[in-house]
């Protein structure tokens, strides 16, 4: 059924991804890995703004920037080059922002969602390359803020502002095209989502054709669909009492879930964009064949082969792919036990059981799924009993073989089923005699004997369908 | 041309205090240079390529690989207002 948008909304993202990959920053030799460093460890002089300093163009950002291009389809810039954007504020040492403007490294691109409605092109508008400010820490409380420390280890790390096309039409489509995004990024090896900061989002909105405002200060997915419903509901409420949404920026306060308007001062054309002095211009589009050579398989690509490859369905190949590490983690499970079968296990129940504990694959190894999922080819545990090995060892460890043996989830013996369903059989006639008469809870109470006396190691509907072939 | 308050908006940007009692004089001066620049306006430019940098150069690149970086007390040293290893800045927000 056609979706179609009652409430007029468009929304536009703009997502700041550091390419957190990179061993060096955009325009100087710090590293990268300042995650968990002291202060003011990873700076030099370019990073720092200091006089004199001269920056460099780190050529592996490029390369990165013009990856994550073609893989968002998008055309390589002929000649592209760099400008300040100038603002003060203790973040940002020079007192400008090395960034893009008129000539950005990629533009006109799309990726396919799926959307409320089926495939859905949302249109990339262009990704430019800049660098990230420092970080801020404010001493004490907001309100009675005694000064602002800043440590300038992030200063300069590359990153890449990607900007859509309003071409969104709900929080749900937004949040799936970040998901989408994050994933290409992680297949493309530029991009660790797990460190912190590591992707921003700015989100325009607007409803029925009216002003769009701008949310800034989105840090999560989940944070990026809860400010849009949020905003969205305060638009219409607002237009609803007849007031007019005005153009603006507002910001998102995650904790408390709402946007709140920020006053800017400054306008778009405050920042007096020029030409950067220090950087020459980029003429790198002749690298355009050879790195798509490099292109690695992408998660949409991938889906398509696992279908073909192991016979899987559609549905469980989207779940299997849209994260690269669960994709890399099925496929070796599929290389060791039947890959339908492997399928199934991974996709529905160790990610069901991975999200509900807000874990990542990496919690689980390849050859305990492999043992689980034979154990139960092979009709020595149930289904059920699998499942549980994988709670267990989620929650407490172990190693499957141990935990069938302690919870005695080993599958009786058929004779020692069979021999049991006689018993059941013979000890509840009155059972027995009820079921014939149609009553449906007594085969219930049968089962329930059978599973009792083999002490929960049969399988339920075994039972069931021997105990019905016995009696009838 | 150049207002006055458009001399103290443009003091905001920098974060520098201007003083009320200036900015007709600075209006005056900074008119003066537009003025100047003005000049150049008047030279036919039609069908010459924007000059966005001095140097005929492109691509001048780096490898990505690491150097060596400040310690914290050599990227300390040049302020006075620090403390825990970072620098600090007068209340924000
Ligand atoms: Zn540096």
């Amino acid at each position: 059924m056609a979706y179609n948008n009652p409430d007029g909304v468009m929304i536009g993202l703009e997502i700041h991804v550091q390419l957190n990959r990179l061993k060096t920053k955009m325009f100087c030799g710090c590293s990268t890995q300042y995650h968990n460093s002291q202060p003011n460890t990873h700076v030099c002089p370019v990073c720092m703004g200091l006089p004199g300093a001269l920056p460099v163009i780190n050529e592996g950002a490029v390369e990165a920037s013009m990856k994550v291009g073609l893989a968002l389809n998008c055309e390589v810039t002929d000649r592209t080059q760099f400008h300040r954007k100038n603002y003060y504020y203790p973040d940002l040492p020079k007192g400008y922002q090395v960034s893009q403007y008129d000539y950005p490294i990629v533009s006109n691109g799309k990726v396919v969602i799926e959307g409320e409605d089926g495939e859905l092109v949302v249109r990339i508008r262009r990704a430019h390359m800049e660098e990230d400010p420092g970080k801020m820490v404010h001493m004490g409380t907001i309100d009675k803020s005694r000064g602002t420390l800043i440590d300038y280890n992030r200063s300069g790390m590359a990153l890449l502002e990607i900007v859509t096309e309003p071409d969104l039409r709900s929080p749900k489509e937004a949040r799936r095209f970040l998901d989408k995004l994050r994933n290409i990024l992680e297949y493309l090896d530029v991009f660790d989502s797990n460190l912190e900061g590591s992707m921003r989002v700015d989100a325009n909105i607007s409803i029925g054709g009216g002003s769009r405002t701008e949310v800034k200060n989105i840090s999560s997915h989940k944070g990026a669909e809860r400010a849009l419903i949020y905003e969205i509901m305060r638009q219409k409420n607002l237009l609803r009492r007849g007031g007019v949404v005005t153009m603006e920026t507002r910001h998102f306060d995650e904790a408390r879930g709402v946007t709140t308007s920020m006053r800017t001062k400054e306008e778009e054309h405050d920042y007096r964009y020029f030409p950067e002095p220090d950087l020459v211009p980029l003429k790198v589009k002749d690298r355009t064949s050879r790195l798509l050579d490099t292109l690695p398989e992408l998660p949409d690509a991938r889906r398509d082969r696992f279908v073909s490859q192991y016979g899987v369905p559609e549905m469980h190949a989207k779940a299997l792919t849209s994260d690269i590490k669960v994709a890399d983690f099925y496929e070796m499970v599929a290389e060791k036990v039947d890959p339908k079968v492997a399928a199934t296990w991974v996709a529905d129940v160790l990610k069901g059981e991975l999200n509900y504990r807000d874990l990542t694959v990496k919690s689980f190894n390849v050859e305990d799924m492999v043992k689980i999922i034979q154990m139960v080819i092979d009709d020595r545990i149930t289904d059920r009993s699998g499942v549980e090995v994988i709670r267990t060892m989620l929650d407490s460890g172990g190693i499957p073989m141990d935990i069938v043996q302690q919870k005695g989830l080993m599958k009786a013996e058929d004779s020692v089923v069979s021999s049991a369903v006689d018993e059941a059989i013979k000890e509840n006639a009155a059972a027995v005699e009820d079921y014939m008469q149609g009553k449906e809870q007594s085969m219930n109470f049968l089962v329930g004997q059978v599973m009792k006396k083999t002490r929960g190691r049969a399988d339920p509907q075994t039972v069931r369908e021997m105990i019905i072939s016995r009696i009838k | 041309m150049i207002t006055e308050e458009e001399v103290e908006h443009v003091g905001w940007l920098a974060r520098i205090e201007i003083d009320r009692s200036k900015s007709k004089e600075y209006a005056e001066q900074l008119n003066s240079v537009l003025d100047y620049f003005k000049q150049l306006d008047e030279v036919d430019t039609e069908g010459v390529e924007p000059t966005y940098h001095v140097e005929d150069l492109v691509n001048v690149l780096r490898p990505d690989t690491v150097t060596e970086s400040l310690t914290q007390e050599e990227a300390l040293q040049n302020t006075e207002h620090k403390k825990d290893g970072y620098f600090r800045a007068p209340g924000i927000m």
